[in-house]
């Protein structure tokens, strides 16, 4: 193992990240600030209470894991991308290391800083509401899992992309809709019977969920399922970067 | 001496069904210069890309130092260094950072005396803290060779290393290579200058279509094809050449202050003897003689309108 690359990798992409620290601490206080001024206290002041627990607290682990899968996806599909773009790639490609130590670097990084942004938004969420969380360590792992899932996901599409259009294209047209249909703001519960069927293919669902539990200790769908879900993606984003290295799609031809 | 790379029919096929390289087989030996010398499309850079891993080999085989570069990956790459054609350095890091990262993807552990002493050699030294972006063109280029020499490769590929730089830089890069080879490092070059194998390389290799159409010694190679140019100064002018010194097919220049002759040195005879006899035979007085070996450039473009027939 190339300890030294995926270290030298992630200090690089940790460095772009504080270049910009302030844009990355602000961005996410401001909108989670205005997703409690929109939802919390425009729409809060009529559902009240969902599952048993306050709108506004309801709400937390949704907006945590909005910000948590945008973040981890962008990150890493644009700290990918971009040596792609610029022609710095050749380095990557020339240097003694293998697919995982790519990966381990640029998806390391890109996870870290969603997890950072994860929990600024869930420090944010406490001037709001009273927070609890049942199950800590099942949070903080789920958490984790989550941004390193996307993070892995957000690598595909940064290979992917052959223009800044296409980087767009997947989060804003796939997984933008599936994150607020995933149950973000509501239970599952609240949609009619149809519709919580149909809600059961989208694989956010289980994320959201799972999360949830570890906050109140209810859930629309079992915690088992949820970490199935969870680690099935994980385990289909891996299959299909070693298939990338492997087969040089994209990068080596 | 021993090989340090060696390239076994290596061929490439793009995806778009485009052969790059038809079997090319080359053996590079430790400490030299080499020039691969081809127009462009002649696959150059597909080859060294090959070689670094930037692009799937075919079929065929290299090896560097003895390790393969696909099977034994690791190893063979940790002894190349690559400075790609087009400048790319992402805009907003350091010079130094940059360096360090290069050293560190390589799996080497840091050393800031070593990295220190290379910068100065570059003369980026003063610079280590400026972003990439902040660069001129040149330190740029030297800001590439830095980051291929930071894990202290025994082997250097620089594609192009000259192309659309400024006479005086070209020179400057010229010297820099010369010093690589002075510490040991072995050096292989594209260009599509023909001045520039002709002033650094040891041996040039020349490629068009995908093929090593040769690889020889520099030296050897210019003396093989050379064609060379006796040109005679005489004393009075002359309006045209006398009949008896028809033979030898010169050519009048300088409103006929001097004649060109021309002889292949690959011939067991010159005629130069002759030519110089018969010269004091027909009355002319001699004034100056002076040589001329024919340019890489005329070798080449006779090698690749060869390869094309």
């Amino acid at each position: 193992m190339n300890w030294a690359a995926i270290w030298a990798i992630y200090k690089v992409e940790m460095m772009r990240f504080f270049r910009t620290l302030a844009q990355s601490f602000i961005s996410p206080v401001l909108s989670t600030s205005l997703y409690f001024v929109v939802f919390g206290a425009a729409i809060g002041s009529r559902i009240d209470q969902v599952d048993g627990v306050s709108y506004g607290a309801f709400i937390v682990p949704g907006l945590v894991m909005l910000s948590v899968i945008t973040q981890s996806i962008s990150n890493a599909s644009f700290g990918i991308y971009f040596p792609k773009f610029i022609g710095t790639i050749y380095e990557l490609l020339s240097a003694p290391i293998n697919f995982l130590e790519v990966v381990l670097g640029f998806v390391g990084a890109a996870a870290t800083k969603a997890l950072f942004i994860g929990l600024v938004i869930l420090g944010t969420s406490s001037f709001f509401v009273d927070l609890e969380i049942q199950h800590p360590v099942a949070m903080i792992s789920f958490l984790v899992l989550t941004c390193l899932s996307f993070a892995l996901f957000g690598f595909i599409i940064g290979i992917w992309a052959q223009n800044f259009e296409q980087l767009q294209l997947v989060p804003l047209l796939v997984v933008t809709p599936l994150v607020f249909l995933g149950g973000s703001f509501y239970s599952i519960s609240m949609l009619p019977a149809v519709w919580q069927k149909i809600t059961l293919f989208n694989p956010v669902v289980y994320l959201i969920s799972g999360f949830r539990w570890s906050f109140f200790g209810t859930a629309d769908v079992p915690i088992g399922l949820s970490l199935l879900a969870i680690a099935t993606f994980t385990c289909l984003c891996l299959a299909a970067i070693w298939w990338i290295f492997r087969t040089g799609w994209r990068i080596r031809n | 001496m021993a090989a340090i790379v060696e390239i076994e029919n290596l061929r490439k096929v793009y995806d778009g069904g485009f052969e790059a390289l038809k079997g090319v087989t080359l053996s590079i030996e430790e400490g030299e210069i080499l020039a691969l010398l081809g127009p462009n499309g002649a696959g150059k850079t597909t080859l060294i890309s090959t070689i670094c891993g930037i692009t799937n080999p075919g079929s065929g085989a290299v090896r560097v130092a003895g390790h393969d570069v696909v099977a034994d990956y690791r190893q063979a790459r940790r002894m190349i260094g690559l400075v790609p054609q087009e400048i790319n350095l992402e805009p907003f890091t350091k010079v130094i950072d940059t360096v360090r990262f290069s050293r560190g993807l390589f799996g080497k552990p840091r050393n800031d005396a070593f990295l220190k002493d290379l910068l100065t050699r570059l003369s980026l030294w003063d610079k280590k803290d400026s972003r990439t972006r902040e660069l001129s063109g040149g330190m740029k280029r030297r800001v590439l060779i830095a980051k291929a020499l930071a894990h202290e490769p025994r082997v250097l590929f620089l594609d192009e290393p000259t192309a659309g730089v400024d006479v005086e830089l070209r020179k400057d890069m010229w010297d820099i290579v010369a010093d690589l080879k002075a510490q040991g490092v072995t050096i292989i070059l594209t260009t599509h200058y023909i001045e520039e194998a002709e002033a650094i390389a040891d041996r040039v290799g020349v490629i068009s279509k995908g093929e090593l159409l040769l690889i020889e010694e520099k030296a050897s190679l210019m003396q093989r094809f050379g064609q060379k140019h006796l040109q005679i100064d005489l004393q009075e002018p002359v309006s045209d050449i006398p009949e008896t010194l028809a033979s030898y097919g010169l050519i009048l220049q300088e409103g006929g202050a001097s004649v060109q002759y021309s002889y292949d040195t690959r011939g067991e005879r010159t005629g130069i003897t002759a030519l110089l006899n018969d010269i004091a035979a027909a009355g002319l007085v001699l004034k100056d003689i002076k040589t001329e070996e024919s340019s890489l450039e005329e070798i080449f473009v006779s090698l690749v309108s060869e390869g094309a027939a």
